[in-house]
């Protein structure tokens, strides 16, 4: 297996590589060892994503999955394998948590405007592409999980990213809220057409919404197709018969969705089964409990 | 008489002017034993400008420079926290500068050090405070939402272009330099309080960083007004006079919150 020093792993796809023939190659990872304080944290993973394609990456705790996320956001070198990034490509990145220190205060707006070349009319957009208008004036400390959540997107969004990378984007978020968002990742991708690769724990949820998984352990136990995937033995046995049972619940559709201020966003591609007649935004105006 | 009074209070509003903006990041990013343990190097540079016969300014300059490196440094070689870091350079630094103290024949007024000797400043330090407080604004306005953005998140910061680990060293040098320069005027003891005090009365009232940073500079300027005023009035030592009025600030502050919140 390909073994380069760290120094000269990072490689631009412009390169003589297996995605050089393919434009729409945006982020190619090849053989990915990384080792911290004498413990294997990543053996031999390979990663591939394409514009227009969202990649989920899910494992238990302590699998490497947001190593080999800020692997291929250049945050850490790995310890040795290659990773292929397409020339210039732009990252919008949405870390794993964010605590504004209450003694800082900072508004919505305000936080949205330090992305690099944010202009007023892009922060209004952005925050409207994800339903979060009604909070642009809030203080950063004072907002809920699922609007921090919102804000944290928009921040990636004004990047105009060809790649959105998701470290555990639901965290902290309720389980409407949570499909919710799933739903949000998927239009942002069709309207964009940029890649997506995400983390989560939800394997319930992020099964309807995800193109690819890649289940990891340290290594790759098993890589495909959602549906291909949870019949695989090997993700069966890391996450057990009882919990991928229980994400036949959360794989019908509904036909409306609700936005943060609770208003009903007409969404017409979905079909709603029986489960569910409707959903709210994670302002939690009402009871999440009732929508289904 | 003048003279000496006009030089005192340029040198204060100066140090307060940049103080404020400074000390938010001091109060965002919870630095503030990082400020004492500079100061507390600050000794050591008088002990070794003695021995070396430096500008005694330049050599303190250099020995905060130099332990902001060193941290830097050592964060990054030991696995201890950061405040078991900093208490080992912090009271090495004072113990080794004290010890060194002890060798000069030369007698120097260690009271003037720890606590500050605001109304004898001379032309010459009003001329390394400018430098040191030019040097610090530059810093701040040019780099003002790289900073925020690195104190908010620091990876999303990375992934947006931002070379974090420079700006970092260039942020704590920069604190390193202004605490070196503002020791004549508050002292090796106080000089935290003004990078402190200041920034937490402004957040009682401040909506936005950028408020925030202003209100303090104002709050750190008014509490050198009123420090001097009192050390004129009743004789009482001017940097531990500066430091009580900022406290009666903050103080008062709080209480108008109080009462508005209330």
């Amino acid at each position: 297996m390909t073994t380069a020093s760290p120094d000269h792993s990072v490689r631009r796809l412009d390169t003589a590589t297996a995605t050089t023939c393919d434009p729409r190659a945006l982020l190619h990872l090849h053989g990915i060892d990384y080792h911290s304080g004498g413990r294997q944290l990543l053996q031999q993973v390979h990663l591939h994503l394409q514009r227009g394609q969202i990649l989920t990456l899910i494992g238990p705790n302590g699998a490497g999955k947001t190593t080999l996320v800020k692997i291929a956001l250049g945050l850490l070198s790995p310890s040795s394998g290659t990773v292929d990034r397409s020339p210039g490509l732009r990252i919008g990145y949405m870390p794993q948590r964010l605590q504004v220190e209450p003694t800082m205060p900072i508004s919505v707006q305000r936080f949205l405007a330090l992305a690099p070349g944010a202009q007023p009319a892009d922060i209004a957009a952005a925050l409207a592409e994800v339903g979060a208008t009604r909070v642009a004036d809030a203080r950063m400390a004072a907002l809920s999980g699922g609007e921090l959540q919102r804000v944290l997107l928009a921040r990636a969004l004004l990047r105009e990213p060809e790649l959105l990378v998701l470290d555990e984007p639901t965290q902290g978020v309720d389980l409407k809220g949570q499909a919710e968002f799933y739903r949000l990742i998927t239009n942002i991708r069709d309207r964009h057409q940029c890649g997506v690769l995400m983390v989560s724990h939800d394997l319930h949820l992020v099964m309807s919404a995800t193109d690819e998984v890649i289940c990891l352990n340290q290594h790759v136990c098993c890589h495909g197709h959602p549906e291909q995937v949870s019949n695989d033995p090997a993700y069966l046995e890391l996450f057990g018969r009882q919990g991928v049972q229980a994400m036949a619940v959360y794989t019908h559709h509904h036909n409306h969705e609700h936005d943060l201020a609770g208003e009903v966003v007409d969404d017409p591609d979905h079909v709603h089964g029986e489960h569910c007649q409707h959903r709210h935004g994670p302002s939690l105006l009402h009871n999440p409990r009732k929508g289904g | 008489m003048v003279d000496f009074l006009w030089r005192a209070l340029a040198a204060g509003l100066l140090l307060a002017l940049v103080a404020g903006p400074l000390g938010c990041f001091v109060v965002w990013r919870r630095m503030a034993y990082f400020g004492d343990t500079l100061a507390h190097s600050a000794l050591l540079g008088i002990a070794l400008g003695l021995f070396l016969e430096l500008d005694m300014q330049l050599a303190v300059i250099a020995s905060c420079t130099l332990i902001a490196l060193l941290l830097v440094t050592l964060e990054r070689r030991t696995r201890l926290a950061d405040d078991t870091v900093l208490g080992i350079l912090a009271h090495s630094a004072l113990a080794l500068g004290l010890v060194l103290l002890s060798f000069t024949r030369v007698q120097i007024d260690l009271q003037a050090y720890l606590f500050g000797d605001l109304l004898t400043v001379s032309g010459r330090e009003l001329a390394w405070l400018v430098a040191g407080v030019a040097v610090a604004g530059l810093v701040l306005l040019t780099q003002w939402n790289r900073l925020l953005s690195l104190t908010l998140q620091p990876e999303l910061a990375a992934v947006e272009g931002i070379a974090v680990a420079r700006l970092r060293v260039l942020l704590l040098l920069t604190i390193a330099v202004v605490v070196a320069v503002a020791m004549k005027i508050v002292g090796v003891l106080l000089i935290t309080s003004l990078l402190i005090i200041p920034p937490a009365t402004a957040r009682l009232f401040a909506r936005s960083p950028e408020q925030m940073a202003l209100a303090a500079s104002m709050s750190g300027a008014l509490a050198v007004l009123g420090g001097l005023a009192a050390s004129w009035q009743w004789d009482t030592p001017t940097g531990p006079s500066i430091v009580v009025a900022a406290a009666l600030l903050f103080l008062g502050g709080l209480s108008l919150q109080r009462r508005s919140a209330g």
